[in-house]
């Protein structure tokens, strides 16, 4: 399908006639190196696969080394005098915030919750944050949200310090930023579960490794919008600025931070939702929380007590998320604040709030939440499932069970693709990389991908890595026809808009262990559940960034069309799907790289191939299999970025 | 002039980090979870294997330890062999089952004294392929391995290809599955459900068609309860003949459950360790426990409540006096 996105584009402008013409070279170029290197490679190495004679064994070394952590651990200077520290620090940490939040009781947090909401984003928000975190206590989640919520504080503070550490480096300086930019789109393209192992075994099971593992994955964003906002001032301010005789360091606090202080925030936004999604997949190496509610349940196949660990989980993810985005708004908006309550008033009266509450609660003696004030979702959720699974499994008439549309899928769809790539001889597939990645973009990124592919042969996991890509060309496909129907009628109606977007919000922040369960009872074990949880996961981001994409061509454009008689099919195939096509590049570029992040979780419900590796890496402590697993899932997905990124660097990520 | 600011920053910042964590060499095997003892109590940490007879020695255990003995419980869900080494590292005090890990038993145990053996649980576990007992009635002769092949078009699925599906679960659990297929000729895919939880919804959701599978399975279990199944006879299990896992052409063993702990625990862990220790039961109570839980959807600790109540006599000899 990205060649089918590389070739729409080119039809009737100037520019795309000199496009085309560029990507004939380039081609030409490419079957001119093939056509000498080919026969060589293949009178040497002919076979489908990839040759043995290339490969690399790593397990050796690789066991070595997980021994050599083990065995000195305990004594090395490195360990005992560095990491022991970083371990201890972030123990210490994440236990007093949690004191501070045990200490303020339920009422204080939930006070605290609402008017901070208030300060910062308005009533309305400040209701719905009280609500959010009443509804965690109704459900019986209290504690386990407060140690969620000190282990997200602490890493997101680290993430957003190392992360804007980062960012002030390569925004300030060009050679730093041009260094750093392929480190940081690798930090964002790697899939968690890839380097939980390497994490485990330094810090051992538990919060350290849990912390680490999290502020790996958050800190990116943070970095990149710190950079892009630095770069981003505004030259005539700038210059100003430099002709008043500032230093370098005046510079800097007074004119280009505040400057980039929306995308300041716009970054903590996004550390925070990726350290929250986190979260979850963090329990597996023992961060407690809601996360281990989610896995415990889900080890005795109990889905309502998933949804009701999960639901907290998602309730903080929206308080979050609306709350750093309406500050991020009203920064943008610029309005004189009048209001007697403006600046220190505000904030003193919110904390005299905050401290009545906990006080109240305390003498009260109502510290933690009310057993009896805690509502029982788990089986009524169960119930539900139950009769989904009975009625919708198989037999439904006309349409077929979902048991039988999995069946169908595996049989016709991933199959065929799979056995298609693994029947490929493996320099065919590269060149094939190499024209996608190319034609695309440049040959930096055509060599990226070539590369990173070459990688997955040396490293010997050849065909389980072409299993998984299967699994995520399929789930990719699902989802951009899915997501570009939806997002084309959510464009057209601001009223499926504002419905679709808490069902988006739920899907997108939603722990995937939660519906694990549900998808193997509708679908059965195998590679079509897991590809159709990739398919839940990725849809939300591919809907809003076509939704956003179409929106935001040029309305003057569709109304010149309509008035030379186009019919709305016409506007929306000629004039608003062409306009919009960096938005969509960015939707199918964001679908390959979600999608992938979940195929791999899909291991746990039979998906097989590079993500049971992971798995059973993680399960057995076995670096080799897990680790050689996760390069090869990270050096796919390094692939899949640079065959499907748009020549232009995309200045954000995500939805 | 601006680098060296930098470089004094930088000196700084590396020594207030050093100032904060106090200089000193830090103990990477006393590491307790930052949630322990949060209300000044005594705290025992307890991992928790993903199976449910796993969780149900765990919430009898907890409800005594602190019920009966005062103590604050956490409970780590953890795999088997990383629980080993948070074992090691003091992050979790007890392993309550453990199916046998040589390797770890030799590195911990034996070599670095890290980690001491607790005892029996008083069960006793059996792994193999099993059958849907609806299907073995009516082919009686599917109970042997070498009529396997036979039958290998009914255990069809669209996962495994031509071939009849075995199916496997959990990457952490104990298997041979992949090498006995090739070793005893059997026309046989392994596919691996991911984990217990996906395998056991597959099997229920098979049972309630009525559909023949064959399944990797152990027992003790309490899905028996709910899905009779019976077992295929696999060569028999000789001493040793497991030792090479390439080679391997017989049935797996039956292990006696251990227990264990970390030595520093078992050393100075007071009450909770002496009571631990005399923590033993049956395969019939654990199941009766595993069933309440997984299949009733009660939570653990109202499980273990229930079971406590019935049989006094057995909990009270494992109580310290």
């Amino acid at each position: 399908m990205a060649s089918a996105t590389a070739s729409t584009p080119v039809r009737d402008t100037g520019l795309g006639a000199l496009l085309r013409h560029r990507t004939v070279h380039k081609l030409l170029l490419l079957a001119l190196a093939a056509a000498i290197t080919v026969p060589i490679v293949n009178a040497k190495w002919a076979s489908g696969a990839w040759p043995d004679a290339l490969t690399v064994d790593l397990s050796e070394p690789l066991g070595k080394a997980s021994d050599w952590i083990i065995d000195n651990r305990d004594s090395h200077p490195l360990f005992v005098y560095f990491l022991g520290h970083v371990s201890n620090a972030v123990v210490l940490s994440v236990r007093g915030v949690y004191l501070v939040l045990l200490a303020a009781g339920w009422a204080g947090v939930t006070a605290a919750a609402g008017v901070i909401a208030w300060r910062v984003a308005g009533v309305r928000l400040a209701a719905v944050a009280a609500a959010a975190f009443g509804v965690c206590g109704l459900l019986g989640m209290w504690v386990p949200t407060m140690q969620t919520l000190a282990l997200m504080t602490v890493a997101v503070l680290a993430s957003v310090l190392l992360g804007t550490a980062l960012g002030l480096a390569a925004g300030l300086n060009d050679r730093v930023f041009r260094m750093m930019r392929p480190v940081l789109d690798t930090m964002q393209v790697l899939p968690a579960f890839a380097y939980l192992l390497p994490v485990v075994l330094v810090f051992g099971i538990g919060v350290p490794a849990a912390v680490f593992a999290t502020v790996v994955y958050a800190a990116p964003p943070m970095a990149r919008l710190t950079a892009l906002g630095l770069r981003g001032a505004d030259g005539g301010v700038m210059e100003a600025v430099a002709s008043l005789g500032a230093t370098g360091r005046q510079r800097l606090l007074s004119a280009r931070l505040p400057l980039a202080r929306k995308e300041l925030l716009l970054g903590l936004n996004q550390t925070i939702m990726m350290a929250l999604s986190m979260a979850v997949i963090a329990s597996v190496i023992g961060a407690g929380g809601l996360g281990d509610r989610v896995y415990q349940a889900l080890a005795s196949v109990d889905v309502g007590q998933a949804l009701a660990a999960g639901i907290p989980i998602v309730l903080l993810a929206v308080v979050l998320d609306r709350v750093t985005g309406a500050a991020g708004e009203r920064l943008g908006a610029q309005t004189e604040d009048t209001s007697p309550l403006r600046g220190w008033r505000g904030w003193s009266l919110a904390a005299a709030v905050t401290l009545a509450c906990a006080l109240a609660a305390r003498f009260a003696d109502r510290l933690e939440w009310p057993t009896s004030w805690v509502v029982q979702i788990a089986e009524p959720v169960n119930t539900a499932k139950d009769w989904m699974v009975d009625h919708l499994y198989t037999g439904v008439p006309v349409v077929g069970g979902t048991a039988d549309w999995a069946a169908h899928f595996t049989t016709y769809v991933l199959d065929p693709v799979r056995d298609g790539l693994q029947g490929l001889p493996w320099w065919s597939l590269l060149l094939i990389v190499a024209a996608l990645a190319w034609v695309i973009g440049t040959w930096q990124t055509a060599l990226t991908a070539v590369l990173a592919m070459a990688a997955i042969g040396v490293l010997d996991v050849w065909n389980a890595s072409l299993d998984t890509l299967s699994q995520v060309l399929a789930g990719v496909a699902v989802t951009l026809v899915l997501g570009f129907a939806i997002g084309v009628a959510a464009s057209r109606s601001r009223r499926l808009e504002r419905l679709l977007r808490p069902v988006l919000d739920v899907f997108q922040t939603m722990p995937q262990f939660v519906y694990l369960i549900p998808v193997v009872a509708l679908f059965g074990v195998g590679r079509a559940p897991a590809v159709f949880a990739a398919v839940v996961y990725a849809l939300p981001a591919v809907v809003r960034i076509t939704t956003q994409g179409l929106r935001q061509v040029s309305p003057a454009a569709m109304e010149s069309a309509k008035s030379l008689g186009a019919t709305n099919w016409q506007v929306l195939r000629q004039v608003q799907l062409p306009l919009a096509r960096p938005a969509l590049l960015l939707a199918l570029n964001q679908g390959v790289v979600l999608v992938l992040a979940v195929v791999v979780i899909g291991g746990l419900v039979g998906g097989g191939a590079l993500g049971y590796d992971v798995l059973a890496g993680l399960a057995r402590g076995d670096l080799a299999t897990g680790l050689v697993g996760g390069i090869a899932i990270v050096c796919l997905g390094l692939m899949l970025d640079r065959v499907t990124q748009p020549t232009e660097r995309r200045a954000k990520k995500g939805a | 002039m601006r680098t060296r600011t930098r470089v004094i920053a930088a000196a700084g910042a590396g020594a207030a980090l050093l100032a904060l964590s106090g200089c000193g060499k830090a103990d990477m095997s006393k590491q307790a979870s930052p949630y322990a003892n949060a209300a000044g109590a005594k705290t025992v940490t307890l991992s928790v294997q993903s199976w449910v007879g796993a969780q149900a020695d765990v919430a009898v255990a907890e409800y005594l330890l602190k019920h009966e003995l005062g103590y604050r419980v956490d409970k780590v869900q953890i795999d088997e062999i990383p629980a080993w080494d948070a074992l090691s590292q003091g992050r979790v005090d007890a392993i309550m089952e453990d199916w046998g890990h040589p390797d770890q038993e030799q590195r911990y145990i034996k070599d670095k004294k890290t980690i001491v053996p607790g005892g029996d649980v008083g069960v006793t576990g059996h792994i193999g392929w099993y059958v849907p007992t609806y299907f073995a009635k009516k082919h009686p002769d599917v109970t042997d391995w070498k009529n396997l092949n036979k039958y290998a078009k009914d255990f069809r699925t669209p996962e495994s290809g031509g071939k009849g599906q075995l199916m496997d679960g959990s990457p952490s659990y104990v298997t041979n599955d992949k090498a006995l297929v090739e070793n005893l000729d059997l026309d046989y895919k392994v596919v691996f459900a991911g984990s217990e939880a996906a395998q056991i919804t597959q099997i229920e959701q098979f049972a309630k068609q009525q559909k023949p599978f064959l399944t990797y399975w152990y027992k003790p279990q309490w899905l028996f309860k709910k899905v009779p199944m019976t077992e295929v006879k696999l060569p028999a299990y000789k001493e040793g003949c497991d030792a090479d896992p390439a080679k391997i052409k017989c049935a797996y063993p039956h292990t006696p459950l251990q227990k264990y702990f970390n030595a520093d625990f078992a050393k100075n862990g007071g009450d909770a360790a002496a009571f631990l220790k005399r923590f033993k039961w049956t395969e019939a109570d654990q199941n009766e426990v595993s069933l309440m839980i997984a299949d009733k959807k009660m939570s653990p600790e109202d499980a273990a409540e229930r079971w406590l109540a019935d049989n006094e006599s057995k909990w009270k000899a494992w109580l310290p006096k």
